[in-house]
């Protein structure tokens, strides 16, 4: 038995504890990637100390008693996701699910999760939460005009640097590359001032959806290209633009070495990346929002010792040249969304709505914002406290785009991943990664819906 | 057909298969019918996740098909280059295991005291520690700024980064420290058994080191050194500790069969592809046993 495999076991018997027959009058769980000090620990003292009480109070008001549980998973998403698949393909787990937006195509198309008004039933539209929350944001953790769970937010993704270190390198702070070519200068330019390897772009299948998000496509995206051709409805195999973000990795990683490529090959990497950034090893991340209000947050494991706000900046990720980027933006980020979805095999519907209606309350959303300022789901929820977290919002929403939301994305996701490997780990040239790439494709989703160069 | 012998057993027939029936239907239960299930999902495109989770299809011999697509199964992370890594992997870890075993044994051969006493517990503990904890252990012996590299750097050797640099080599050494043990064991028990009165007719003859071995020992233990190759090999083949070590990576290169076929069923939840390969493992795996059996035969027929 393996480490992991005991860690199921484990969750799994918390799991069928937290399942227990319902002998009070309510018993909820919800499960997150999140444990108390360490991943996510904002959501778990949101949940404790500010949900799970005032709903309890909430509840006892109106005379009922209600018991509510909190599963804190410390594995991967990835195992997460695992462990939900596993659940739910036999009709368990618990009642409020941490849910990926990305996931739902699969979930939905497989038959696990139901949209909200089938779990609780239409008492779910009586909700005056809906009045705040955009058409756009509703489909966060939705599919095909179904809304399945409510979005904590959405985020964007730009790169990080230490002020500290460009500065030594003799670099201008505020920092802000306007092309490719100028964020590749200045970072020789730290490499031979400071001689490390200052630049990280996430490749490989070892971060899995970190590597599609963070590195993958906001390289793609400065060339002008999706991973999907959204008039047309298909994926985009070979394409000159592929081709030029695998160049990218190919100068940063083998050619150039503006990038160590073990933190982007060995499992762990991304923890050793944002290791690398704390100590100063590592000057410019290409990240998304969670890195800065999570992550990096003060008092944090990985904040660097003389405070984040003090040497952490942002730039926003330039296109190869002004005006390149995909839709003619002259910068690019990409957005997902995370949040929570309700289990339909839950023993009460209507409480596990109630409950997670609850949690996106104004109230309750404001508490959160105390906890850990970031772009809310709901408009009247303003990001407050952290002046920087409203400036990534404002400036990088207008530029940024969503990944297609289609079952076939999680696999083709997982063969972008692999192609940026082939490339980071000298496998393969960029051609070649592109032709195995579109290769694969193929196999996912049929020759008939991808683009080839001819 | 009847036999006086089966008037006298305290059993009838029908009472013995009663009896066996528990142990049957357990057979059948956990063994036969995975078996037949796994074939079967093999010739289907169901997966955990997605459409085909909700309705898989028959595809024939299509998983098949793809496993053996020569176009690509060579490529990183295909099946392929995963089947040449595990042959890799198998050679030489066996090559590691029965020399280290065998050496040891012939090390410590009619000895006796503290040393080998202590260095029979270190290599047997290797083989009995839990996978988890040991590779917690690997994971910071092998690290950069490791045990490992300490010891190479303290006499001024290169400390590579072993599991980005070396990964195969790092998981043939996790494989060869974890199981010496039991080659050692064995061709130890067997060299006890080997009278003393052969090797000391072999010292009046003036046999020298290497011809003791070769003309009295070997002979001697040549249906365990069988034995000890062909279960070594079985076992490494179908061996997932060193996803504990690497999860397959960096780039792949240690995808050795059990780490390809976990990460298809589910990291990819591609249940039809992976039960395609379960089952061609399956097969490899019987050729396997059917050597050693036929082998354990012939050792049996020849002593």
């Amino acid at each position: 038995m393996n480490a992991r495999m005991a860690k199921w076991f484990g969750a799994l018997a918390v799991l069928s504890f937290a399942a227990a027959p319902v002998f009070a009058q309510g018993s909820l769980s919800v499960i997150c990637r999140c444990v108390e000090g360490g991943v996510n620990a904002e959501m778990v003292q949101w949940l404790k100390d500010d949900v799970f009480p005032a709903f309890e109070a909430h509840k006892a008001e109106q005379g009922e008693t209600v018991t509510l549980e909190l599963v804190e998973f410390g594995g991967s998403d990835e195992a997460l996701q695992q462990q939900y698949a596993l659940d739910l393909s036999v009709g368990t787990g618990p009642d409020v699910l941490a849910f990926d937006g990305f996931w739902t195509p699969d979930f939905v198309e497989a038959g696990y999760i139901q949209p909200l008004d089938q779990v609780a039933g239409d008492v779910v539209w009586a909700w005056d939460g809906w009045d705040h929350i955009s058409e756009g944001l509703r489909e966060l953790i939705g599919f095909q005009g179904e809304v399945y769970g409510l979005g904590t937010g959405t985020d964007v993704r730009m790169i990080f640097y230490r002020k500290d270190l460009l500065e030594e390198a003799g670099l201008e702070v505020p920092w802000q590359p306007e092309s490719w070519e100028e964020l590749l200068a200045d970072a020789r330019q730290v490499r031979d001032a400071l001689d490390i390897a200052p630049l990280q772009l996430n490749a490989g299948t070892a971060m899995g959806e970190a590597t599609t998000m963070q590195g993958w496509f906001m390289a793609l995206l400065g060339t002008g290209v999706h991973m999907y051709d959204f008039d047309e409805g298909v994926w985009i195999g070979e394409h000159p633009g592929i081709l030029q973000a695998l160049e990218l990795y190919d100068t940063v990683y083998n050619e150039e070495g503006l990038g160590d490529e073990r933190m982007q090959l060995v499992s762990q990497g991304r923890d050793q990346s944002f290791g690398s950034f704390r100590d100063g090893e590592t000057a410019m991340l290409v990240e998304g929002d969670w890195f800065w209000r999570s992550v990096m947050a003060p008092g944090s494991e990985w904040e660097p010792a003389a405070g984040r706000d003090e040497v952490v900046g942002w730039a926003k990720m330039p296109a190869v040249e002004p005006g390149a980027g995909y839709a003619g933006h002259d910068f690019v980020s990409i957005s997902g969304g995370t949040g929570f979805a309700l289990n339909p095999n839950t023993a009460d519907g209507e409480l596990a709505w109630e409950l997670l209606s609850f949690m996106f309350s104004y109230d309750m959303q404001m508490a959160y914002q105390e906890i850990q300022p970031r772009i809310r789901i709901r408009d009247d929820v303003p990001v407050t406290g952290d002046p920087e977290m409203s400036r990534m919002a404002e400036e990088l929403l207008a530029v940024s785009t969503v990944r297609p939301q289609l079952p076939a994305y999680a696999r083709i996701s997982e063969a972008a991943q692999r192609m940026t490997e082939r490339v980071v780990s000298g496998e393969m040239s960029p051609q070649e990664a592109m032709e195995a790439y579109a290769d694969t494709l193929e196999s996912i989703v049929g020759a008939d819906n991808v683009v080839r160069a001819d | 057909m009847p036999s006086t012998h089966q008037d006298s057993t305290i059993l009838t027939r029908r009472t013995g298969l009663t009896l066996l029936a528990p142990t049957f239907a357990f057979i059948g239960l956990f063994l036969l019918f995975p078996f037949v299930w796994v074939v079967a999902i093999s010739f289907t495109d169901r997966t955990l996740l997605g459409a085909a989770a909700a309705d898989p299809q028959f595809i024939g011999l299509d998983n098949f098909r793809q496993l053996f697509d020569f176009d690509s199964w060579m490529r990183s992370g295909e099946f392929g280059r995963s089947l040449v890594l595990t042959v890799y992997f198998v050679i030489a870890s066996l090559i590691g295991q029965v020399f280290l075993g065998l050496g040891i044994a012939l090390a410590f051969h009619r000895r006796k005291g503290f040393l080998r006493e202590t260095i029979f517990t270190l290599v047997t503990l290797a083989w009995i520690l839990p996978e988890a904890a040991i590779a917690f252990t690997w994971t910071s012996f092998l690290d950069p700024n490791g045990t490992l590299n300490t010891a190479l750097g303290a006499v001024g050797l290169t400390r590579p980064d072993w599991l980005l640099d070396a990964p195969m080599a790092s998981i043939v050494m996790f494989n060869v420290w974890r199981g010496t043990a039991f080659s050692m064991l064995l061709f130890s028990a067997a060299l006890g058994n080997v009278r003393p009165s052969y090797l000391e007719t072999a010292d009046v003859l003036g046999a020298n080191a290497w011809q003791r071995f070769r003309d009295v020992l070997l002979p001697m233990i040549k249906a365990q050194l069988a034995t000890a190759l062909i279960l070594v090999t079985l076992w490494t083949f179908n061996v997932f500790t060193p996803f504990l070590l690497t999860q397959g990576g960096p780039a792949f290169q240690t995808d050795i069969m059990a780490i390809h076929t976990y990460r298809i069923a589910f990291r990819y939840f591609e249940f039809g592809q992976g039960s395609a390969i379960a089952v061609i493992v399956m097969l490899i795996n019987f050729v396997l046993a059917g050597v050693y059996l036929f082998a354990l035969k012939r050792g049996e027929g020849a002593r």
